[in-house]
């Protein structure tokens, strides 16, 4: 092993912090009916959980709940996790 | 930025480093000092981040930055370095090596992200923390003004200063692009709203954000070479800011704000906007 694998060097990890999907207490689902596919949920979900193509990773997503505020259609209902 | 983060629910400031990183590509480097950002990086051997991160004390990061910035331009290479800090680790605690910085003029931008407390060591009160607002340490509210740290960086005449708003991300995005096409030291200071040490409800924190841009709390402008240019956000707002009550009013931290703090602080509003709208007007 050359010296250089004992710096204190991190990996970039999806997930450094875990399955942070596993904080959420409510969960965001989007009506497709409702949403006009503006993206600003995407815009605005500060960890990057809504894709494109506005598929939620339940995995990350913390359930902050901006997504549910934000949409103008009022399309995303936040609905409460089962224990 | 990759997600799975250590980020509180619904934080700005990691929704800020997003649009930070996208404006700023990968030809990247960063330098955070501790912070709520250096927990948000990750835990050794995993970070958040693919780009490489340098952390570092909080007195020495503009330093280190100075440093890797003129390594780069010497051998030839336009590796954008940033500062992404917080506003202990600027307006309190790396001041000085900030200004040398500064003065020097390092090629680099700096970032205070600023959520007005030290929150990753439990919601002090730092020298940004505007007067009336509660902390761990100003349990009946802060008896100080916030620090006008962009008014000190302007008096070192960089070529590019803006302020911005996590609420206003296509905003945040465009000031990057633009910080980091210019030669020079740049200064870019974010707002971000902070569920957890505000104390209002995490689904709040763009709502909070606009707020406090609509009642002039919070102005968005920028500074090229000394020629400042309001951001369409606040047009607006300045002309007919929304009564400051209404930005308050949600937070915890405001909560019980004495008449007399509430009084002051809607007196440097109506300052700030005046004394903005004349610069503009190239009056002053
Ligand atoms: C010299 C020194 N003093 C104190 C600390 C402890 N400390 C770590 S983070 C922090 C607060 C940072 O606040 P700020 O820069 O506002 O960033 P935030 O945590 O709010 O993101 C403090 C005091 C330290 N790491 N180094
Ligand atoms: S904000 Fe609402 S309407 Fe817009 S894309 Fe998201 S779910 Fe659809
Ligand atoms: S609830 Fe929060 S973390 Fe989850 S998708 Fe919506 S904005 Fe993103
Ligand atoms: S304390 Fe505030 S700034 Fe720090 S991670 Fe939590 S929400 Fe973000």
């Amino acid at each position: 092993m050359s010296g250089r694998a004992r710096l204190a060097l991190s990996k970039p990890t999806t997930g450094a912090a875990g399955r942070t999907g596993s904080w959420r207490v409510f969960r965001p689902v989007i009506d497709t009916e409702k949403c006009n596919q503006c993206g600003l949920c995407q815009m605005y979900c500060p960890d990057a959980a809504i894709d494109e193509e506005l598929n939620v990773d339940l995995n990350f997503c913390k359930g902050c709940g901006i997504c549910a505020n934000e949409c103008p259609k009022k399309a995303i209902e936040m609905v409460r996790e089962e224990t | 930025m990759l997600k799975g983060t250590s980020a509180c629910a619904g934080c700005s400031s990691s929704l800020s480093l997003r649009y930070v990183l996208k404006g700023a590509g990968p030809d990247t480097v960063l330098v955070i000092p501790a912070s709520c950002s250096s927990v948000i990086q990750g835990i050794y051997p995993n970070t958040a981040l693919n780009i490489p991160v340098y952390n570092i004390a909080f007195a020495a990061a503009a330093a280190c930055a100075s440093g890797m910035s003129n390594a780069f331009r010497a051998v030839g290479k336009k590796t954008n370095v940033i500062v992404y800090a917080g506003d202990g680790g600027t307006l309190d605690i790396g001041i000085q090596s900030m200004s040398g910085a500064f003065e020097r003029g390092t090629d680099f931008l700096y970032i205070c992200y600023d959520n007005e407390e030290y929150g990753n060591t439990g919601m002090q009160r730092s020298g940004s923390t505007p007067l009336g607002a509660r902390t761990t340490t100003t349990p009946a509210g802060k008896t100080d003004e916030k620090k006008d740290i962009d008014a000190i960086i302007t008096a070192h005449d960089p070529p590019y200063l803006a302020t911005a708003c996590s609420a206003y991300p296509q905003d945040l995005f465009k000031k990057v692009k633009k910080a980091l096409a210019i030669r020079g030291p740049a200064f870019i200071h974010i707002l971000v709203p902070c569920p957890s040490g505000w104390r209002f409800p995490p689904e709040k924190t763009i709502e909070i954000g606009r707020l406090a841009v609509k009642s002039g709390m919070w102005i968005l402008y920028e500074r090229e070479y000394g020629r400042l240019a309001i951001s369409s956000p606040s047009k607006a707002a300045m002309k007919n800011p929304i009564p400051l009550e209404n930005y308050l009013a949600p937070q915890g931290r405001f909560a019980g704000i004495s008449p007399k703090a509430l009084d002051i602080l809607k007196q440097r509003i109506t300052q700030k906007i005046q004394r903005l709208t004349e610069e503009e007007k190239g009056i002053c």
